[in-house]
């Protein structure tokens, strides 16, 4: 813990992800205007003391959309993670723990669903399903699960040849037991990590599908939706496209430099 | 060499099973079924008309028998006919769009081996340097970066502010009065950004694997030995190292298509190119059923064919491998 709190890298991560949360937590006091208030008079206005990131095509205030955005972001990547490593952690520990078929299937179906483009398949179950901010969330947590699988599969099967482990084993202690009190609690630094860094990869996902008109459905903002408007008024308001994109990309920093700098504090080995 | 080929294509048939499965299941996800679509907003259906048409597609029959049934057709690359007004059979479409697809796929990665390998080495042999910080911190930002926005920025400076390249569509109006060469010039404007677009994320993936490799071939003794025994330190970073550190190149670019592949739908809708990923959200917009079954099957088989050259080319150039197997 003190290696973490001394790692420059993790610290900028987490203050970034700090900020996130009290903007999403204090939305309603922070933002200058509400979100949704339509203001004929100042259609398309560009950057402005009293609109710092412009108005939109119904002279919405770009930066209190962008604030309120920032909910839809933190939730759909929280919620699609804490699935996916769901899946992968239960699936990732059968599969260390007890090898043979059951491994061998599992880690058949981790193959399978690698070979769709992510894109494609929850694209393609969204169509079927139809958007909505739940069905996204959900959608990415079941089509991202294969990494944290295999890692915990991994670490399962290291950590499972330890003596500690196999003191256990003799001592009778039951598989449950040995899974979740023996294990488990060794491998969670590296699905820390990849949770961290999943969540990064949520928020680019669905500000994707937001962008695509297939996420966040407007007048809902969320900082893909946004960047949908910018991209039909790309000739004449630059400030529709800079300011969300220019959230999406902090966002995503924030998670990653968490990630990483929690790896390089736990992980010595992976030091260069 | 053949008996490894042999192995790997038999290997490649559980796998493919693995994906139509999904597929399937994929289909079935939805709430009610297609036949509800067409006859929902129908006055004239009455219950006999609905099981004529349900009978008639094979959804009066047990999931397994459709599954065996829609695997049948799949085999004899048989989608189906797009519910779009054009109502053509979904493989002409398919096939019509995936040369445009594969073409900037290929030319991206081009992109991305030629920049990163470079970058990759130039960071590693000069580790610490100015420019390994900056290849650094130009990773950090590319993995962050979502590309629709990168498109974004770049539609808005080079195409609106400066006016240099076209923003969208994959050749100009005027394309058939130009000359052969003006056709191509008029083609590789229309490519720049999409191809940029489509290749930084990897780029920058890719430059770091390349950075990280170097260092660990670097490290080893034969590296050392090379410098000891005097040769100068070009020979020893490009005839020793970079062959060593390239080799799992070959299988990142292989673990990479699926990305490309899944990130043509973003660039080509921006970039309004008319390719496999315009098609499928134009289908998925459009609940094109048929079109987005074909698109996500293909989609998984082409992958599954990276990975087999992928596969194939690591084995050709690393003989390691092929013995171990």
């Amino acid at each position: 813990m003190t290696r973490l709190s001394k790692n420059k890298m993790a610290m900028s991560g987490l203050f970034i992800v700090l900020i996130l949360f009290s903007t999403s937590l204090f939305a309603n006091h922070l933002a200058p205007y509400p979100p949704s208030e339509i203001d004929t008079t100042r259609i398309l206005a560009p950057p402005s003391l009293e609109h710092p990131m412009g108005t939109d095509i119904l002279g919405r205030d770009v930066l209190s959309r962008v604030i309120f955005g920032s909910g839809v972001s933190l939730s759909v990547g929280f919620v699609a993670v804490g699935i996916s490593t769901l899946i992968g952690v239960v699936l990732g520990a059968i599969s260390g723990y007890y090898s043979g078929l059951a491994d061998r299937i599992i880690m058949r179906f981790v193959d399978v669903m690698l070979c769709f483009p992510s894109f494609f398949l929850i694209l393609a179950v969204i169509a079927f399903v139809g958007p909505s901010i739940w069905n996204i969330m959900v959608v990415i947590g079941v089509t991202s699960w294969m990494g944290v699988t295999r890692l915990v599969r991994a670490e399962f099967l290291s950590i499972r040849e330890r003596d500690f482990v196999q003191a256990a084993i003799a001592q009778g202690a039951s598989d449950f037991r040995i899974i979740f009190l023996h294990i488990l609690p060794n491998a969670m630094a590296p699905i820390l990590v990849a949770a961290t860094l999943g969540v990064a990869s949520a928020v680019l996902v669905e500000s994707g599908l937001s962008f695509l008109g297939i996420g966040v459905q407007p007048p809902d903002p969320s900082w893909g939706n946004m960047l949908t408007e910018g991209k039909d008024n790309i000739e004449i308001a630059w400030w529709l496209s800079l300011f969300p994109g220019l959230a999406i990309l902090i966002t995503v920093m924030g998670y990653n430099m968490l990630g990483e700098g929690i790896r390089d504090s736990f992980d010595p080995r992976l030091r260069r | 060499m053949i008996l490894y080929l042999f192995k790997r294509i038999l290997l490649m048939i559980p796998v493919l099973l693995g994906i139509t499965i999904i597929s399937f299941s994929v289909m079935k996800m939805a709430p009610g079924d297609p036949i509800s679509l067409m006859t929902d907003l129908n006055p004239n259906m009455n219950e006999e008309a609905i099981k004529r048409i349900r009978a008639h597609y094979g959804l009066d029959q047990p999931w397994h028998i459709q599954y065996l049934k829609w695997l049948k057709n799949m085999m004899a690359l048989d989608f189906g006919r797009s519910f779009a007004s054009d109502n053509r059979p979904v493989v002409d479409k398919i096939l019509e769009r995936i040369p445009i697809t594969l073409l900037i796929n290929v030319l991206s990665m081009i992109f991305i081996l030629s920049a990163a390998i470079p970058i990759g080495v130039i960071s590693a042999v000069k580790q610490d340097s100015w420019f390994d910080r900056g290849a650094s911190l130009f990773v950090f930002i590319g993995f962050a970066v979502p590309t629709f926005w990168l498109a974004l920025l770049m539609m808005i400076l080079f195409g609106v502010k400066l006016d240099w390249l076209p923003i969208s569509g994959f050749r100009s109006l005027n394309y058939t009065s130009l000359t052969p060469l003006g056709q191509i010039v008029d083609v590789a404007k229309h490519l720049v950004m999409p191809i940029f677009v489509s290749a930084f994320g990897g780029l920058a993936g890719m430059s770091r694997y390349m950075r990280s490799n170097m260092l660990e071939v670097i490290r080893q003794d034969y590296i050392t030995t090379a410098r000891a025994k005097g040769l100068t330190e070009r020979v020893v970073i490009f005839r020793h190292a970079l062959r060593n550190a390239l080799l799992p190149v070959i299988t990142i670019l292989g673990l990479s298509v699926p990305g490309l592949i899944g990130g043509s739908v973003i660039f080509e809708t921006i970039f309004a190119i008319p390719g496999m990923g315009q098609l499928f959200y134009q289908s998925v917009m459009m609940r094109d059923y048929p079109t987005i079954m074909g698109i996500l099957v293909i989609g998984a088989v082409l992958t599954l064919l990276g990975n087999l050259l992928a596969d194939l080319l690591y084995s050709w150039a690393d003989p390691r491998i092929r013995v171990t197997n």
